[in-house]
């Protein structure tokens, strides 16, 4: 679920943070720029795990800070293809189940890889498996709510860094390492805001989908 | 910024249940800054990961147990991302140690796949209250962890 990203940055430190040691501020300021944030192609960052190079601090003219370059390692989130994940349905639609983990919120399971057969409960909103045994068929209903175990099988990495004023379009141009903030979990607003880092799932095994339904 | 290796190394939830308790402690005791705008994302992530990390096999694991459960899988020959799987959920029952390791009805026998269950509750320690209630709910199994 978890992997170690080696980065090298140039980190920023205000004058008025020279009191702290120099490996304190570093680790603050990488905080502060990284933590919570998706970084494109690489996952979603937790927090700093190690320095492991300080270079020289550099204080340039007419800025007061000081700029050092530090090689450190940062922990992120980022589960590897196929990896079997457990979260909680956050909510059902047309597009399919949307999971949850708390920490990461943009996980879905399109219709086509849910326990077949499955239907779509306009009335409640909800998605439920048409189990069939031999006493005949029953409705599992995917509740909001419910722990669900899922598999990855394919990870969405959208740049939602600020284009130029004159285009209109998202420029192509790929920056690696650029972080970019996460859409808020709760907030619902007006316009449909993309999220940078989508995990797209798949419940269609034996041994996948809520918990309840194979725990004897 | 760059990135010089997207995939340096994999942590097993409880390194990073670990990290990220020590972190929150360190926080607690200097305690200057930890209400600013600016640690309010390092604060929302952490919450959030400890709290699901919390409820996982992981949080009562410790590095003595990692360490047995690694040298007790070294005869099965299985991969890092299984072993690391495993280690994550402490499956219990035989369909999730199937979808966790690749091709385990070619790999692993049946009795394989039993024993390799045994092991895991054995080495990694599960949730007392679930053991609990199911040690009083089947007598007739031979008997669940005795906590």
């Amino acid at each position: 679920m978890f992997v170690l990203v080696e980065m090298v940055d140039t980190v920023r430190i205000p004058p008025w943070s020279f009191q702290a040691q120099l490996n304190e501020a570093v680790a603050e300021e990488l905080n502060k720029k990284l933590a919570n944030k998706v970084v494109y192609n690489v996952g979603l960052c937790i927090c700093l795990y190690d320095v492991t190079k300080l270079e020289d601090s550099y204080i340039f003219p007419g800025d007061g800070a000081s700029h050092t370059k530090v090689h450190f390692r940062y922990v992120v989130f980022h589960p590897f293809p196929d990896e079997v994940l457990v979260g909680k349905i956050k909510y059902c639609s047309q597009e399919g189940v949307h999971v949850t983990m708390g920490f990461f919120d943009d996980i879905l399971i399109p219709p086509e890889s849910l326990q077949q057969p499955a239907k779509f409960d306009e009335a409640e909103q909800v998605w439920l498996w048409e189990y069939e045994t031999d006493e005949g068929a029953h409705d599992l209903y995917m509740d909001q709510g419910e722990e669900i175990r899922f598999r990855v099988t394919d990870e969405v990495f959208v740049d939602t860094s600020p284009t130029g004023p004159a285009t209109a379009e998202p420029d192509p141009k790929a920056q690696p390492g650029q972080a970019a903030p996460p859409p808020p979990p709760a907030e619902e607003s007006g316009e449909k805001k993309e999220a940078p880092y989508t995990l797209i799932g798949t419940i269609c095994e034996p041994g996948l989908g809520l918990l309840s339904w194979w725990n004897n | 910024m760059e990135v010089k290796n997207a995939n340096a190394a994999m942590l097993s939830n409880y390194e990073v249940f670990k990290l990220l308790t020590d972190l929150k402690e360190q926080r607690k005791d200097s305690g200057k800054s930890k209400h600013s705008v600016a640690q309010q994302d390092l604060n929302t992530i952490m919450y959030e990961t400890l709290k699901y990390l919390s409820k996982t096999p992981c949080s009562r694991q410790s590095p003595e147990i990692v360490k047995k459960f690694l040298t007790i899988m070294l005869p099965h020959k299985l991969t890092k991302a299984e072993k690391l799987q495993l280690l994550n959920h402490r499956p219990q029952t035989a369909v999730e140690i199937q979808l966790m390791v690749e091709e385990s009805e070619e790999r692993l026998s049946e009795e394989q796949i039993e024993e390799l269950i045994h092991t895991l509750t054995g080495v990694l320690p599960g949730d007392p209250e679930q053991e609990n209630a199911a040690g009083a709910d089947v007598e007739m199994d031979e008997g669940g962890e005795q906590s």
